[in-house]
């Protein structure tokens, strides 16, 4: 099992390595470069451009910008204050040391940033993951030992529904209804707040966050519900019809005992891995959520920094989306070696 | 339904045995059927994606049918703005007193055609890899796949709003800054790998089975096999799967274009419209209503469709 998770990893590292070429390539390809988007604002002198370009490291090839990029130029020396003379050693650490450079839009380091967004991020998408679960997991249960029932009939056409509702048109209409239309009938005010994390200017409460956390959950939440709750349905269906369920039954045991402890834990094996493979596209989707509900997370970090090119922020991010997917996807190869004993990976 | 042809008389009596070991006695007099007939017979079991043929139907004639409208859905009319749904505008009209019926039907029309085009650069990139890797093996599939792999690995939405950021600085002669071209071009080169993989799997069991070696036998070239022989077979996953993938594009376009990086107005698109309507909506909310409604039904009834698609093509499922 070692052997094969270090295998793994080490296969990583080149595909990685592609990646990000790709991805540099990819940026740097702009007509006018990283700098193009820096000119909209206000305007800059040619000779002024040129000392910027020196200092940002623009003037070197590609692949040697590359290179700075992902290891850093502190070994080297620099232009640093732009006169066209070597004279000094760089500050920068590159991507392997966790010096993702400095946002072009704040003039931060792209670390801070993140360090400040990610949080809110993962608070947002666990409450959504973890009502989801609740939610879907009875659900599945229910119609599978139920199927073709009433219920049954009516949870599949409605996660039919919720997986093909846009998340951001259902975000919209959530506001609609219980911001715009729906008020609290003891205050006058809108039943629930339109977005932020809080309320401002205000000292933070409980109920206050709760009251901000319900539409952004709910509008992340119905496509997932629908989709694990599908999920776990065929999965448990596969799963009650097979032998060792007879066999379960034949011996006597009670429904009860046959369901959960022999059907669901065979089902969810499935479940936990195509979870594991999911968790990437869950942070991903969270652009929608975080820019409707001006949540201060990573996935609005990340429309702002497309919208404004800001480069360093995207590759940033897209870097750690691409390590968190192959972090995953290991994890669900090995989870499943764990949950499921006829698997083994030699 | 040739019954002369040795092969159907073949079939019908194969058909027969099953029937008869099913004990499916009314099957006992039917003759034999081609497939698409057997398609057909098993998709109207399910009213649901009749239902939504039919929805999906009346939505072509609409958007083809929109270039009659007496309004032009990019001249503005500002006698007319922000109208409610009346007679003389079932959805209403937008804060340029455009038609909003007019605007959702062009707009249905953009989206139809990025859904269609990135249907076709999946297939054309997908089709491909996964044949060539299924049948070929060996280094070539090793090769394929990993390339594969990695580009599965790209964060879909997160590289999708990077491309469209690049491609609206870019203006090259058929790929205009973010035309219909252009975002069909994006989204399909990010969506060819499952038709990949499904197909390399069709491949690597059809490929071993004896009419491709009676094939062989007969001095048919490698890509007489791939195409004429392997291909007929193994296309049913990806007819299923090219269906889905309509909704899919509909979905990724119509969010891009929501979050600006998509289709540009004032050229109209559902999620442009959507995004558009985000700042009148408390007062005229019809304007955000109608745009996520079409994509919500166009999008469920090709899911149903699928759905149907899938059971009725499958043909491990004799009846």
């Amino acid at each position: 099992m070692i052997n094969y998770v270090v295998r793994r990893l080490l296969q990583t590292i080149p595909i990685l390595l592609l990646l990000s070429i790709f991805l540099f390539a990819l940026v740097n390809i702009v007509p006018g470069g990283p700098l193009a988007g820096q000119g909209r604002s206000r305007r800059i002198r040619p000779e002024k451009a040129e000392i910027l370009k020196r200092q940002f490291g623009l003037d070197q090839p590609m692949p040697v910008q590359y290179v700075i990029w992902l290891v850093g130029n502190d070994w080297m020396r620099v232009d640093a204050d732009g006169d066209g003379i070597d004279d000094s050693y760089g500050d920068r650490e590159g991507i392997l040391r966790g010096d993702f450079g400095f946002s072009y839009q704040t003039r931060r380091p792209v670390m801070d940033e993140i360090r400040e967004r990610l949080p809110n991020t993962v608070y947002l998408v666990g409450v959504t993951l973890l009502l989801t679960f609740i939610i879907a997991i009875p659900i599945g249960i229910l119609s599978a030992v139920r199927q073709y029932s009433p219920f049954d009939i009516t949870v599949t056409t409605l996660s039919f529904m919720g997986q093909s509702i846009p998340e951001f048109w259902l975000g919209l209409l959530l506001i609609l209804v219980f911001y715009t239309w729906l008020d609290n009938p003891f205050t006058g005010e809108p039943l629930l707040p339109p977005g932020g994390m809080s309320t401002l200017g205000e000292d933070s409460s409980l109920w206050d966050s709760f009251k901000h956390l319900i539409l952004p959950v709910t509008m992340g939440m119905v496509g997932w519900v629908a989709w694990y709750s599908r999920f776990l349905r065929s999965s448990m269906l596969d799963v009650i019809h097979r032998d060792y369920i007879r066999t379960a039954r034949a011996k006597g045991l009670h429904e009860r005992g046959v369901l959960y402890s022999h059907a669901l834990k065979n089902a969810t094996i499935p479940l936990i891995t195509m979870f594991a493979l999911d968790i990437p596209f869950i942070f991903a989707g969270t652009v929608y959520v975080e820019l409707l509900f001006s949540w201060p997370g990573m996935g609005r970090l990340y429309y702002q920094a497309a919208t404004g090119r800001d480069y360093p922020v995207l590759m940033a991010v897209l870097i750690i989306g691409a390590v968190l997917v192959f972090v995953f996807n290991l994890l669900a190869d090995v989870g499943y070696a764990y949950l499921d004993p006829r698997v083994r990976y030699d | 339904m040739d019954a002369g042809d040795p092969t159907q008389q073949e079939t019908a009596h194969s058909t027969l045995e099953v029937a008869e070991l099913h004990g499916e006695s009314r099957h006992l007099q039917r003759e034999a059927e081609s497939m698409t007939a057997i398609v057909w017979r098993r998709f109207r079991r399910h009213p649901a994606a009749i239902i939504s043929s039919g929805i999906l139907l009346a939505l072509f004639l609409g958007v083809i049918l929109v270039s009659f409208s007496p309004y032009d859905p990019e001249t503005s009319d500002l006698s007319v703005r922000l109208q409610p749904p009346s007679l003389q505008h079932p959805m209403g009209t937008d804060q340029l007193g455009r038609d909003m019926l007019t605007r959702v039907l062009y707009g249905g029309r953009v989206s139809i055609l990025v859904a269609f085009m990135v249907v076709v650069i999946t297939l054309v990139v997908g089709i491909p890899v996964g044949a060539a890797s299924g049948y070929f093996g060996g280094a070539i599939d090793n090769i394929l796949m990993r390339i594969t792999d990695v580009a599965l690995t790209l964060p879909t939405l997160l590289v999708l709003i990077l491309l469209s950021a690049i491609m609206r600085e870019v203006d090259l002669p058929i790929f205009k800054r973010n035309s219909v071209m252009t975002i069909a071009l994006v989204i399909g080169l990010l969506s060819w790998m499952t038709a990949a993989r499904l197909l390399r799997a069709e491949y690597l069991s059809i490929r071993e089975l004896e009419f491709i070696e009676a094939a062989h036998a007969m001095g048919a070239s490698n890509l007489r096999v791939i195409t004429r022989h392997i291909l007929p077979n193994a296309i049913s996953p990806i007819i299923v799967q090219s269906t889905l993938m309509l909704g899919f594009a509909i979905m990724i376009e119509s969010g891009l274009s929501f979050l600006g990086f998509g289709i540009q107005p004032p050229t109209p698109s559902w999620g442009n419209l959507l995004s558009n309507a985000q700042q009148h909506m408390t007062q005229h909310p019809w304007l955000a209503i109608f745009p996520g409604l079409m994509i919500f039904l166009t999008v469920i009834s090709i899911n149903y469709i699928g759905d149907a698609l899938r059971d009725a093509i499958d043909p491990y499922k004799v009846f």
